[in-house]
């Protein structure tokens, strides 16, 4: 099953909820099958790259029938989920988009690309009688589509790869990591993203912690997960946001539940909107100073109040049984 | 000639339009019959390389000459590739503008003035 983690509203608590999720499966619900002791260095260090992306993680301990958990950080542009995980990196890649090369020979200026560019990436400057026309190329408005170089008439386009991210692959626990990282002024999340989730190993238990807000990419993100937690706070900026993933969430037809955290902060009207909405909703968190504490020191819930596994546990089982309705 | 103003309207009493990529309005001004077009900038509210899209417009009039507030990079790059001068930091009115480049008080620069999406504050 893949679950998304996302939230509209930034700083709700969508990694504390992926980390603690990730965290609490792998230790209940990964236990070796007959009373052996998990070890806590994983062995998936081989990723086979099939069939035009689609990857697979094998593992000793999925040859034992293991129910292994992945946690795949597709928020790019800030992948924090390391920080309390603290994963070690054993796989690096680079994340490319093409972008369009042109021959000068071949090109007539005629003008088609620039026309078919959606993203203005391409300005076409034509002959005059006295100046020579020239094509220009902006590689940080281009979204590597691949129109310009299918419908050149002149087969004078060819594309080449521009790097703007790396994914990392790892573990940490008994939990399968992978993490993209945007480069430093690079605009372009989703397909780095796209990459990032082609790692999704679906016989496994996969937690997707999304980037905030509901543009481009968190619909990358969260687009064919088996369920998505939407990660709010009791404050008019949460429920603001949160109505606006909910209609994101509808559109896309995928199942979601909703996680309040600080639920004893702020007003009821989240509470409200989701009885209204026949929303359900998953777990409450309440405000604590020293999950703030621990937050802040990069630490696990689970790790330090141990009653939390128990909700979390909880919290999946809720999961599972809203997705089967 | 054709001398190309950024407007905030539509005739020469308008003020010139500080952003090149998202102004409101593209003043075409003949130099040598006085007279003038006006166009609507579509790119007002484009997501994204409005500068490209702008000069490319700019370039298909014929304007040989662009007074403007600011250009971002790509706007620069587009223009500077079209054979385009540009004349930065001018204010005032439209007509204004006109009259002191006629009277050669302008000074045409090399490069943007502006980073990208500054258009858009």
């Amino acid at each position: 099953m893949i679950i998304s983690i996302a939230s509209g509203k930034g700083g709700t608590g969508k990694t504390t909820i992926a980390v603690n999720l990730a965290l609490t499966l792998s230790r209940d619900f990964a236990k070796p099958p007959q009373g052996g002791v998990a070890k806590s260095t994983a062995t998936f260090n081989n990723f086979e790259q099939k069939n035009g992306g689609s990857s697979r993680i094998t593992s000793s301990r999925e040859k034992s029938g293991l129910n292994n958990v992945q946690l795949i950080d597709c928020d790019v542009e800030e992948p924090n989920a390391a920080l309390f995980l603290n994963p070690v990196i054993t796989d690096k890649k680079s994340s490319y988009i093409p972008v369009p090369v042109i021959d000068r020979d071949k090109c007539t200026y005629c003008g088609k690309c620039g026309e078919v560019c959606e993203y203005n990436a391409i300005a076409v400057i034509p002959q005059k009688e006295d100046s020579n026309g020239n094509v220009l190329v902006f590689p940080n408005l281009c979204h590597g589509c691949g129109a310009c170089q299918y419908l050149c008439p002149e087969n004078a386009i060819t594309e080449i790869n521009r790097e703007i991210g790396v994914i990392e692959i790892g573990s940490a626990d008994n939990v399968q990591f992978v993490h993209g990282k945007l480069n430093v002024g690079e605009a372009m999340a989703p397909p780095v993203i796209r990459q990032v989730k082609r790692y999704i190993n679906p016989t496994h238990t996969v937690i997707i912690d999304a980037p905030p807000g509901t543009s481009c990419p968190v619909i990358t993100a969260v687009s064919g997960t088996d369920f998505c937690v939407l990660v709010t706070e009791p404050t008019p900026f949460g429920l603001n946001d949160l109505q606006l993933a909910v209609e994101a969430m509808r559109k896309l037809n995928i199942p979601f539940g909703v996680v309040i955290n600080r639920c004893d902060l702020g007003d009821d009207k989240t509470e409200n909107y989701c009885k209204e909405e026949g929303i359900s909703i998953l777990m409450k968190i309440p405000f604590s100073e020293e999950i703030a504490k621990s937050y802040s020191k990069g630490e696990s819930i689970i790790d330090l109040f141990p009653e939390y596994r128990d909700r979390f546990n909880k919290l999946f089982i809720k999961i599972k049984e809203e997705k089967e309705n | 000639m054709i001398i190309c103003i950024t407007s905030e309207g539509n005739n020469l009493d308008s003020k010139v339009d500080q952003r090149f990529g998202r102004a409101q309005y593209f003043i075409f001004y003949n130099d040598e019959t006085s007279q003038f077009e006006a166009v609507q900038n579509e790119n007002v509210s484009g997501t994204g390389g409005v500068g490209v899209q702008s000069g490319q417009l700019v370039a298909g009039k014929q304007a040989k000459i662009v007074l403007t507030g600011s250009v971002g990079p790509n706007a620069s790059q587009t223009l500077e590739s079209s054979g385009i001068d540009v004349v930065l930091n001018v204010e005032g009115s439209v007509k204004e503008a006109i009259e002191r480049f006629q009277n050669g008080e302008l000074k045409t620069t090399e490069g943007p003035n502006a980073e990208e999406k500054s258009g858009l504050k």
